[in-house]
């Protein structure tokens, strides 16, 4: 029954409409009962595929110049990359993130991909979404999942809160889940209308009704929050600034929720265009804005989550990397192993994890990607079982079916 | 007689009933979708307003180009050192501008030819064209859903034109997706899908908006000289999305290799000698020279031939049969299909070679959709044309095109290559029926004075409509609310 079509149209439905969207939990996570912490999790899916060799460069490794030719970060003068370890820099985009890796509050995972060894978004996208060892049912994702392996902490009725029309896969499955779309429109809705209409679909049509019910609650918190950013769809904005709006305002948006004493603990947010086949521009081109746009996204993270900053993991993800060469347009077509980034005031971070394939001819995967040397998998189970206190057992058999091979990562959190 | 399989007629097979309408065909149902098919002349989408493609693409080219001499002449400097000035466009692949000038140019289109020099009155605005052809295509293509009669007609330019989507937010695009519609798709809609396949992959629209237009054979002429190369975009998206589908069997390998063949598929530029300005045009200089096996064929290097050959042979392969079939069940009956449909539509598309008039009838003549329940949520711009059609409104156009942007489906625009969502429940977000209630508000403000809400729902809806939805329109505080719960009811927010 999941014909290649159904997964087709749903595998990007929820690319959603704009550059990013946000959806989020109201579950309170066990370990916050402990009374130690009170854990925020927060996944991050670069959509279209991350170049990771060109978000954080191996400019220590020997072949790396030569294979990225005019989209190789300089080692030197303009655009060249912020100093990480001495063998990998991390592009001149993200001095915020920079900042924060030397604060010891991020972590960069590299050579990581999905156990996934096509080069499809679609089953890409729900390989690292769906968890699962390869491609097929996608009824729900991981993240979805784990939730179910945590008692609801003093909630009595857990659900969450997705941003965009359509649910990213991570978080959809049994666990409830609602969904806001950021929208400037001035019409009032009449209660009495909205009353009506709720009595209407509850007689006739039970997926309307609940969708059509958490839209009205989720407005009210969403419209409860600082309106502060710039009318959307303002004249004159460039391209840069445009995406730096919308990847800050959806980050805004998740700090608002996840940080309120009361507020889910548990998000997703999805940025999309990540896609460069072409005029990648890794310096001062498309990919460039991105990764800005990315970084600003994390600065309004770490001030949005104020004093719970500290109680924060981010786990920025992507479905696979790009060739490691430039290819015949000053960009670079579906590829393997990538980056990972997990940043927040709870990670143990300043470190880079990389069992370094390298990039000769004969160590690319097929002869044209960087080769995977570590399960992605390894990083969020660590992640899950760390910081939310998901069972090692689940993991292994619920949440990451057939993931032997992908032991939990430790010593990822503070 | 009963009007439920007229408004099925209406609703599943078309854009929502007119004033009369259900009334008007409830003899014969089946009769009116079918009649659409012999409306071929209706498909094309005449206006004399509107320009070709190659028309708004070579002046935008014109304009931006001035543009770059005007401020290259403010700045005292001789011009770009290359063609892919990056300047003005680090933004997203949306804001680059064109194709470069391919390489069999001569290299004296990089310097400044006597004529073009910035002229006495400021030069157009290359942005100022494409929003200019944009708005026009769009404003007609609203308007004809509004108006049509043959509605299922208009439907499958809609599936197509979506199967095969490109987006106006990359840049060069923007001004042409409205004419690629009338010109790849629309001439079509009931001819050979093989014959859609190739005019959609040579329309510029296509080779832009998935980089084929820059793709370069790294041992061709232009490739060696310039060190540029290969872009599979293209090739990956016509086997994974156009024709086989994601699980249709294709290599990496294969991908490459298509690649390769469709090399110099690019666009005219005003310094390619041979070319039309904005049109297609296969560039020798820059295809990769070679034979080439895609799905276990070897295809001898014919220049532009290979590729037209590789895309008719996919375009027969039982693969791209099943895809096809599969996704017109979803996309007119519901996410998990009747059988025999996803069955008979694939068998007809493969006994008829692809004759899409064909499959489009099997659609139509099949008893099981019919009978199927209303599944599938209504996106946002059908909801908005059904809503303009069944209460008579005539809104501004600009002011539909916005609210299709607002309730997330901007015209032309879908997210990705493989289009608009499409399962059952993908409109039915949360938020999303919230706006559609706003929307619903306003239109009823607009609706007659003096409509009765129970009347206007049978007209529109007939007997589909169920007794808690007659009910709750019947008791409705005010006319307005009344109208509201007629647009939000389920009858018509699914088909």
């Amino acid at each position: 029954m999941a014909c290649p079509e159904a997964r087709a149209v749903s595998r990007r439905a929820f690319l959603g409409r704009g550059a990013a969207s946000l959806a989020v939990w109201s579950l309170l996570p066990k370990a916050a009962i402990a009374g130690t912490r009170d854990p925020r999790l927060l996944v991050v899916v670069l959509r279209g595929g991350l170049d990771g060799l060109a978000a954080v460069a191996p400019v220590g490794d020997p072949d790396y110049a030569r294979l990225r030719g005019s989209i190789a970060l300089p080692v030197s003068g303009e655009g060249a990359g912020l100093a990480l370890d001495g063998f990998f820099a991390l592009n001149a985009a993200m001095p915020v993130l920079h900042g924060l890796y030397q604060k010891s509050e991020a972590l960069i995972v590299h050579a990581v991909h999905t156990p996934y060894r096509e080069r499809s978004h679609f089953d890409g996208q729900d390989v690292l979404e769906s968890g699962l060892a390869g491609v097929g049912r996608i009824d729900d994702g991981w993240l979805n999942r784990a939730l179910a392996h945590l008692p609801s902490g003093g909630r009595a009725n857990p659900r969450g809160l997705a941003v965009g029309a359509v649910l990213p896969l991570v978080i959809r499955g049994r666990a409830p889940v609602l969904s806001w779309i950021p929208k400037v429109n001035n019409v009032p809705l009449h209660d009495s209308t909205v009353a009506r209409l709720m009595d209407l679909y509850a007689r006739t049509d039970p997926v309307l009704a609940r969708a059509f019910a958490e839209g009205m609650e989720i407005h009210r918190v969403a419209e409860a929050g600082p309106a502060k950013s710039a009318q959307p769809g303002a004249p004159g904005q460039t391209p840069a600034a445009r995406i730096s709006r919308e990847f800050v305002e959806a980050a805004e948006a998740a700090a608002r929720f996840l940080s309120a004493a009361d507020g889910p603990r548990i998000g997703v947010l999805s940025y999309n265009g990540w896609d460069t086949h072409a005029n990648e521009g890794p310096i001062r081109g498309q990919l460039a804005v991105r990764l800005a746009g990315l970084d600003a996204a994390i600065s309004s993270l770490h001030t949005g989550m104020g004093e719970a900053w500290k109680d924060t993991v981010a786990v920025i993800v992507t479905e696979f990397g790009r060739t490691a060469r430039v290819n015949g347009t000053e960009g670079t077509d579906h590829g393997m192993a990538t980056v990972a980034l997990v940043v927040g005031g709870a990670v143990k971070g300043g470190r880079i994890l990389a069992d370094w394939p390298g990039l000769r001819d004969s160590a690319l995967y097929q002869g044209r990607d960087l080769a995977p040397t570590r399960d992605l998998r390894s990083v969020l189970k660590g992640v899950l079982g760390e910081h939310l206190g998901v069972p090692n057992g689940a993991l292994a058999s619920d949440v990451f079916p057939d993931s032997a091979g992908a032991a939990p990562l430790g010593g990822l959190i503070a | 007689m009963s009007t439920r399989d007229a408004a099925t007629a209406l609703r599943r097979f078309g854009l929502g009933a007119r004033t009369g309408e259900t009334k008007r065909i409830a003899g014969d149902p089946r009769g009116f979708v079918l009649q659409s098919l012999a409306q071929a002349d209706s498909a094309p989408l005449a206006d004399a307003a509107l320009e070709p493609s190659h028309v708004t693409f070579a002046a935008a080219m014109q304009a931006q180009r001035q543009q770059k001499l005007a401020r290259a002449a403010a700045k005292d400097s001789p011009v770009m050192q290359d063609g892919t000035a990056m300047k003005g466009d680090a933004g997203d692949p949306a804001a680059q501008e064109g194709p470069p000038a391919p390489a069999d140019a001569t290299p004296t289109g990089r310097a400044i030819p006597p004529e073009a020099a910035p002229a006495a009155s400021p030069p157009a605005k290359p942005g100022l064209v494409r929003r200019e052809a944009f708005l026009n295509e769009a404003f007609a293509r609203i308007g004809h859903a509004a108006a049509t009669d043959a509605a299922f007609l208009e439907r499958l330019v809609m599936f197509w034109s979506n199967h095969f989507c490109v987006s106006a937010n990359k840049g060069p695009v923007r001004g042409i997706a409205g004419a690629y519609e009338r010109e790849a798709i629309r001439p079509n809609v009931l001819g050979r899908f093989a014959d859609m396949l190739l005019a959609v992959t040579q329309h510029p629209a296509m080779l832009v908006y998935l980089d084929n237009a820059q793709s370069i054979g790294p041992n061709s002429r232009a490739g060696l000289n310039r060190g540029r190369g290969l872009n599979e975009n293209l090739a990956r998206e016509i086997l994974e999305l156009h024709s086989l589908g994601a699980d249709g069997g294709y290599s990496q390998e294969d991908v490459t290799n298509l690649a390769r063949i469709l090399t110099g598929w690019t666009v005219g530029t005003p310094d390619t000698p041979a070319a039309e300005p904005g049109k297609f045009f296969f560039a020798p200089a820059r295809h990769e020279p070679g034979d080439w096996t895609v799905l276990g064929k070897r295809y001898r290097d014919q220049g532009q031939l290979s590729g037209q050959a590789v895309l008719r042979d996919l375009a027969q392969r039982p693969a791209t049969a099943r895809h096809v079939a599969r996704k017109l069940a979803r996309h007119f009956v519901a996410d998990d299909p009747p059988g025999a449909v996803v069955h008979d539509l694939e068998s007809t598309f493969l006994r008829t070679g692809g004759d899409l008039a064909a499959v489009a009838k099997v659609l139509v003549e099949s008893p099981q959709t019919w009978e199927a329940p209303p599944a599938k949520v209504v996106p946002p711009y059908d909801f908005l044309v059904a809503v303009v059609r069944g209460f008579a409104l005539e809104p501004k156009p600009q002011d539909l095109l916005r609210l299709t942007n607002l309730l997330g489906q901007p015209l032309w625009r879908p997210p990705s290559p493989a289009g608009w969502p499409d399962g059952d429940g993908a409109w039915a977000g949360p938020s999303a029926l919230r706006e559609r209630l706003r929307v619903a508000e306003v239109a009823a403000r607009q609706a007659d004075p003096v409509a009765d809400p129970r009347a206007m729902a049978n007209d529109i809806l007939g007997d589909g409509i169920g007794a808690p939805t007659r009910e709750a329109i019947a008791r409705a505080e005010t006319r307005e609310q009344g109208l509201e719960l007629l647009l939000m009811s389920p009858e018509f927010q699914r088909r």
